[in-house]
């Protein structure tokens, strides 16, 4: 009998923490079978954030680093700078990527360092339980935002895909969702092409996720995923974001 | 033994990095340190290796934490605003147990302070600075010779008990030239990085992290570190005296201040006064049993720094009440001249106290 389908060795075999309903599990899903389909595995760092995903190097079977909130980026570029040959991406949030570590993430991308980051954006800090995220859209209700985001005091959601594709130093980014198995499968390729764009050595790599949190949305799964598709996708458009050409 | 050449103090540090194997240099311009990032963005690509200017010191001291995670010898340097945000990498590299070596060219302060020497980031130095229960191997140079040979000290201490160690120096010893002899890193006995995250190939995963969520398992980490705390302790005390065996008035002073107490002591001694000197090198571990043996015969004590007074509270744990500790210090970037400390001696000595 052939195998069709099973756990690539890029995870390890344990149940997550994270919540039904939350796409978390598919992302990791994706990024390790595209360690394995480029046999990277033995030559990847992951670098996990502050956030839902602190634990993901309990699920990734791969060396791996724990970095302090929104400085992954950081983390990532001392790896990569000791390791060139190495494979390094951060996984990273968007309370820890959008607005602890904004900074961060904009100098590692201005400065093309060949890594890949993964970015979870669901509009939501989830692990504190709920409270307005950057990426919290217009009137959205969060547990700091109890009378819905409001744009007059909070101010606007960021963009990071678009904010960070003007860079010079960006290679690829890609905004993708995991809410129907169409899209799941364009977000592999923009997982890969993400891995690849930083094996073949050009420049800095991202690929933004737009997830669920159904918990703290107070939605269903279902719902949740809903919302992706009719709200998150209009202020958060999915598709490539070109790179802006080197001038001078 | 190499020929000697006129250095800056900031300039022996970086030097004295290349030649201990440092490769991975990241830091962020703050004075009066910056000698130290021009000289390794000079001299890294020279010698193979990495020099970055990071965007802030959080970013840099983190890009420290990732190149440790991976295996490299690696630095970073600052001054004291720039330390006090680099604090949070250093907890986590505490926590983490990685090694690295960090500089301060210690300014004044509270707060943007000044740009002079000071010795007023002793605590933060040696009493935490960042969050948790940790210790920093804390070194205090007092020449350019001693920052040339104490940085290369620092890399194998570092790797020898997976920690951070801190040099830490002053505007003053930073700026100042002297003639140095370029060191050189005997070979020491270190273990391998095995549990550096460099890629799992032919062995299990390596995870680098600082979390621990069960509270049983973060005490036992602590508990574990504690133990190499102590280890520290009873291995690397480092100290020097001047003149202290028959000193009825022992000064206690390390770095700058150490040498403004020496001219002091001289001038003291000529005028029949019998004072010496007690001056700690690693300032922690603190040579409190050092201290108190050499403080045995004394009658007095008086530290002296540049600052309201902080490793004087070392000094009073170390003299447990048994004798008067007197404490002469300047601050905000101002330096004791030794008349002024000759003074103090002058004047505890006549009182009797």
């Amino acid at each position: 009998m052939k195998k069709v389908f099973g756990r690539p060795e890029a995870l390890t075999d344990v149940p997550t923490h994270y919540c039904p309903g939350c796409t978390h599990g598919i992302i990791h899903r994706l990024i390790a079978e595209v360690i394995d389909e480029l046999g990277v595995r033995e030559k990847t760092i992951g670098i996990s954030p502050v956030g839902c995903a602190v634990l993901a190097y309990d699920y990734f079977n791969c060396d791996f680093v724990e970095a302090s909130h929104g400085r992954a980026p950081a983390v990532a570029t001392g790896i990569k700078r000791t390791l060139p040959d190495s494979v390094v991406f951060s996984y990273q949030g968007d309370g820890d990527l959008a607005s602890i570590g904004a900074a961060e993430i904009v100098h590692a991308a201005t400065r093309g360092e060949k890594i890949t980051v993964i970015f979870v954006n669901n509009a939501i800090y989830g692990m504190t339980g709920g409270q307005m995220a950057p990426t919290t859209l217009p009137g959205q209700r969060t547990t700091t935002s109890p009378r819905g985001r409001d744009v007059e005091s909070a101010g606007y959601p960021i963009r990071v895909a678009e904010l960070l594709s003007s860079l010079s130093g960006v290679a690829y980014i890609s905004r993708v969702s995991a809410t129907s198995p169409a899209n799941v499968t364009k977000a592999k390729r923009a997982v890969r092409k993400a891995f690849e764009t930083q094996i073949q050595g050009k420049g800095f790599s991202l690929v933004e996720f737009l997830s669920t949190c159904p918990i703290n949305w107070g939605m269903s799964p279902l719902e949740a995923m809903k919302w992706i598709d009719e709200k998150m996708s209009v202020y958060y458009p999915l598709g490539d974001f070109t790179r802006v050409p080197e001038v001078g | 033994m190499g020929e000697k050449v006129l250095m800056k103090g900031n300039e022996a540090i970086a030097e004295a990095a290349i030649l201990a194997g440092c490769r991975h240099f990241f830091g962020y311009p703050i004075t009066p340190q910056n000698e130290i990032p021009e000289y390794m963005s000079r001299r890294m690509p020279e010698v193979g290796g990495v020099f970055l200017q990071a965007e802030s010191e959080v970013a840099g001291s983190n890009m420290v934490y990732g190149a440790a995670c991976a295996g490299a010898r690696v630095m970073t340097t600052s001054s004291s605003p720039g330390i006090s945000l680099m604090q949070e990498a250093v907890s986590y590299m505490a926590g983490a147990e990685l090694p690295c070596v960090l500089v301060n060219i210690v300014r004044g302060g509270p707060g943007l302070g000044g740009i002079q020497g000071s010795q007023a980031d002793y605590f933060q130095a040696t009493k935490g600075g960042g969050h948790g229960d940790y210790k920093l191997i804390v070194l205090a140079p007092a020449s350019v010779q001693e920052l040339m040979d104490l940085t290369i000290t620092a890399f194998d201490l570092a790797d020898m008990y997976r920690n951070p160690v801190m040099i830490m120096g002053d505007a003053i010893l930073g700026q100042m030239m002297e003639p140095v002899i370029p060191g050189r890193r005997e070979k020491a006995d270190l273990p391998p990085k095995t549990w550096a995250t460099v890629g799992a190939k032919m062995r299990p995963k390596n995870v680098i992290t600082s979390l621990s969520l069960d509270p049983a398992k973060l005490e036992q980490h602590n508990f574990n570190l504690g133990k190499k705390y102590r280890r520290i302790a009873d291995e690397q005390v480092r100290y020097k005296t001047y003149m202290a065996d028959d000193a009825e008035t022992l000064l206690v002073a390390y770095g700058t201040c150490a040498r403004i107490a020496q001219a002091a002591i001289d001038m003291a001694r000529e005028r029949g006064l019998r004072v010496g000197l007690f001056r700690p090198i690693s300032l922690w571990p603190f040579p409190y049993d050092a201290l108190q043996q050499t403080a045995e015969e004394s009658l007095r004590v008086l530290t002296v720094e540049m600052s309201l007074g902080q490793m004087v509270e070392d000094v009073r744990l170390a003299i447990l009440g048994t004798k008067p500790v007197h404490f002469h210090g300047r601050t905000g970037g101002m330096t004791p001249t030794p008349r002024e400390v000759l003074d103090e001696i002058e004047r505890i000595v006549e009182e009797g106290i």
